[in-house]
């Protein structure tokens, strides 16, 4: 499941990212690599972005950038 | 709003760093870390001086350095800007990177969050995989313990093999012990053996064929395997950075790359292609941060941060987030209008008491009276002018603002306003950006480094000045003081003037994102890029330090730069105003020029020369006016600040007036410092001739509209 779907509360692993390039090597450098526990926590007031707690941290992703990362949700 | 005499203006532009050694036995220190960890309170506790901090991410985004004495050695320490990667994904990461490499400093302070260790490791260990001279502060203990969390450093330190201090930076805890530390290691007393990171087994083989062949060139100046690692992982930036500091250009030896193809052939024989060898890498550095994390900390309460999730709940909320916001911009400036009444009257009455006492005293020693006329006329008034109108204002703003940015609130105001920027097709960090432009723009241009990408970020910079900075703050208010909430008596009064404030801002920020979405399908056309933002815990302010700071850093340094240049600009007012051609003064023949153009964008010929000679400094717009009608006959004793509207109606100013000159204060050409630094920022003047006629443009378009559309209704 792209990481836009996963449900306000809900947890997820990450199973695999679709970017390239420097967008994955942003994601990496949050952390985000097999395995790694994400939570949606947060929408903005539009819906978009969304605030993931991601290894300790608060981290907001716009969609394009959520859609590239799939988690297995937990 | 970045905004001290180190971040504003011409200083901050030393991208390049020299750092100057008084004698051979200073040592340098470079403090690195991840963004919003407190590497800036460190430096600023260590060294006395007063680098901005506050709590955000992408604070510092150059190189600063300063000097502190420990025991009988002076030490250079360096803060350079915080990243979560030293893999040069962005400029900052460079600059950071390529001040641990080719810097040379004797030591690296990594400054890491107790709070988030996990993440924060990762820097570490990639400090650790380019330098051994390594000692780890993890900071913001206080914040840790707040939260029961607690750190084993003792085994932290083992496991790492670096020296690892805790430290609370913003109550000075524990500060003494690094500075030990940093001595010990810089001494040699202590030698740091940072852990060796061991990767896949393919991996390694291939590092084992470059190594040598790296070592041969590099004669020790950097860590070899680190070196042969970044090649194979196509780091080109490396590269480059290579030949500019080292003047080695590597790729041009032919042994070294026949060693390079062979090691990339056993990477790619075991179809290891680029992103997955980034992959590998990142993932076991980060497997090792995370087996070490776990061994380390302990966390008693499982919901540690389960306020902070409270408060986002209520500040990015759908139905109040947007709401909270603006109605905080307003408490803000329903504050600082309110509270800058009163002082405002009482330095202007104290003030020009003292322009008559100067009167006397040039009287009493029968000075000419043109000499009166340059220094007190002239130069004087005009000094207190712009003291008596700007001062209060400022002096009350910066530490509400400073407060808000303290607590952890801006990264919220990006996250609420993202999806605007989105669909403006630009990036949601010029929020922040635009926030620091309210200190002042010269420092949210800067700012704008903070966007990797170099189309959102010239954007970004192009549309800075629609957010008005401090400057040009107390010309609103004071406008709006006179002309429109004059007509409301009483508490009521400064309430107007702040929610007529609010509604200009938010009008700026509209132009702002109307413009970028206008540029965006232009001349700068793309699609937004890539996009994350961290939002750091709340803080408990340091309410004490952030009055001090803000009065002593941004009030009295942007107020300093104001008087020098409102001196030189009362005397030239005076001038003007006195010298006589063909019957008429010179300010009479220039102001009649810029008349009729004037004319039909609402204003008058004196406003407009106003903001032309205000280029330097937006602040001595309104004194200029002032002045200017002063000059020229105008009959009105001046004797306090209420009197200034009188002056203003009696050379026909109506509330057309006011609007028109209150928009163009909100929508003309950058001040000379702001043009100045997006020239040294752009490395283009095509773009500094852009940014100063896109607003200057939009301005005379908006105040040609609102004036020549009320005229034709009839209602001024």
């Amino acid at each position: 499941m792209p990481l836009n779907y996963l449900p306000l509360g809900k947890k997820g692993r990450v199973k695999k990212l679709v970017s390239d390039g420097i967008v994955r090597r942003r994601m990496l450098d949050l952390g985000l690599i097999d395995g790694t526990e994400v939570e949606a926590i947060q929408k903005s007031p539009s819906g978009d972005p969304v605030a993931y707690f991601i290894r300790g941290a608060v981290i907001a992703l716009r969609s394009e950038e959520a859609s590239k990362i799939i988690v297995e949700p937990s | 709003m970045g905004l001290t005499n180190n971040s504003t203006g011409i200083g901050a532009l030393e991208k390049e760093l020299k750092i100057e050694r008084m004698t051979d036995d200073d040592k340098v220190i470079a403090i690195a870390g991840n963004p919003n960890v407190g590497k800036s309170t460190i430096f600023n506790s260590l060294t006395g001086l007063n680098q901005h901090t506050g709590n955000w991410p992408g604070k510092t985004v150059t190189n600063a350095q300063g000097k502190y004495k420990f025991k009988d050695r002076n030490f250079i320490l360096v803060d350079i800007p915080g990243t979560y990667s030293l893999m040069a994904n962005s400029v900052e990461e460079e600059v950071a990177r390529d001040f641990i490499c080719f810097g040379n400093p004797d030591a690296t302070i990594v400054v890491a969050d107790a709070t988030l260790l996990e993440r924060n490791l990762n820097l570490v260990l990639q400090t650790m995989e380019i330098t051994s001279n390594i000692i780890v502060c993890v900071n913001l203990m206080d914040e840790a313990r707040r939260k029961k969390i607690h750190i084993d450093l003792e085994l932290l330190s083992e496991l790492l093999g670096v020296p690892v201090i805790g430290t609370s930076a913003r109550s000075g805890k524990g500060l003494d012990d690094l500075m030990q530390a940093v001595y010990d290691v810089t001494a040699k007393k202590i030698v740091p053996e940072p852990v060796k990171i061991e990767y896949d087994g393919v991996i390694e083989e291939a590092i084992a064929v470059l190594e040598p062949e790296v070592k041969k060139h590099l004669n020790e100046n950097l860590n070899s395997r680190w070196v042969a690692l970044k090649l194979l992982d196509s780091d080109e930036s490396l590269l480059l950075s290579m030949e500019k500091y080292l003047n080695l250009n590597i790729l041009s030896n032919d042994e070294f790359l026949s060693k390079f193809e062979e090691a990339k052939g056993i990477l790619e024989e075991n179809g290891i292609t680029r992103d997955i060898l980034r992959d590998k890498i990142v993932s076991c550095i980060y497997k090792i941060a995370e087996k070490s994390a776990k061994q380390v900390v302990s966390i008693e309460n499982k919901k540690y941060n389960e306020t902070d999730r409270k408060i986002d709940r209520i500040l990015t909320s759908k139905i109040y987030g947007i709401p909270v916001m603006i109605a905080l911009l307003g408490v803000v400036f329903w504050i600082t209008i309110t509270g800058a009444n009163y002082p405002s009257e009482l330095i202007a009455t104290g003030l020009f008491w003292i322009e008559d006492r100067l009167t006397d005293l040039f009287n009493l020693l029968e000075a000419p009276k043109w000499l009166h006329g340059v220094m007190v006329t002239g130069i004087y008034r005009t000094l207190a002018w712009v003291v008596s109108v700007m001062l209060p204002p400022m002096a009350i703003f910066f530490p509400l603002f400073t407060l808000l940015e303290d607590l952890g609130y801006l990264p919220r105001v990006a996250f609420n306003l993202d999806n605007f920027f989105k669909k403006a097709c630009c990036h949601g960090k010029q929020a922040l950006t635009m926030c620091m432009g309210f200190g002042c723009n010269a420092a949210g241009v800067i700012g704008c480094r903070i966007i990797d990408s170099p189309r959102e970020r010239m954007i970004a910079i192009l549309t800075n000045n629609f957010v008005p900075c401090n400057g040009r703050f107390p010309t609103l208010i004071a406008i709006i003081t006179m002309f429109f909430a004059g007509i409301v008596a009483g508490p009521f009064k400064s309430l107007i003037s702040a929610l007529i404030l609010v509604a200009f801002i938010v009008f700026g920020v509209v132009m702002t994102l109307l413009v970028s979405k206008i540029l965006s399908k232009t001349i700068l056309r793309g699609l937004p890029s890539s996009f994350t933002l961290e939002l750091p815990p709340y803080r408990k302010p340091q309410i004490g330090r952030i009055i001090v700071r803000s009065i002593f850093d941004r009030t009295l340094f942007v107020l300093g730069r104001a008087v020098c240049i409102a001196a030189p600009a009362g005397l030239i007012i005076w001038v003007l105003a006195n010298v006589q051609v063909n019957g008429l003064n010179l300010l009479t023949h220039f102001a009649n020029f810029l008349d009729p153009f004037a004319y039909l964008i609402g204003m008058d010929g004196i406003i407009l020369m106003a903001f032309i000679l205000g280029f330097p400094a937006n602040e001595i717009v309104i004194p200029i006016i002032i002045m200017s009608y002063l000059s020229t006959g105008s009959l009105i004793e001046f004797e306090n600040l209420s009197q200034l509207y009188e002056v203003l109606v009696s050379n026909g100013w109506t509330w057309l007036t006011a609007v028109c000159v209150m928009l163009f204060t909100l929508l003309h050409f950058p001040c000379g410092t702001t043009c100045w630094t997006i020239r040294k920022e752009t490395q283009s003047w095509k773009w500094t001739v852009l940014s100063f006629l896109i607003p200057t443009v939009t301005g005379i378009i908006c105040c040609f509209i609102v004036a020549n559309t009320a005229r034709l209704l009839g209602l001024a």
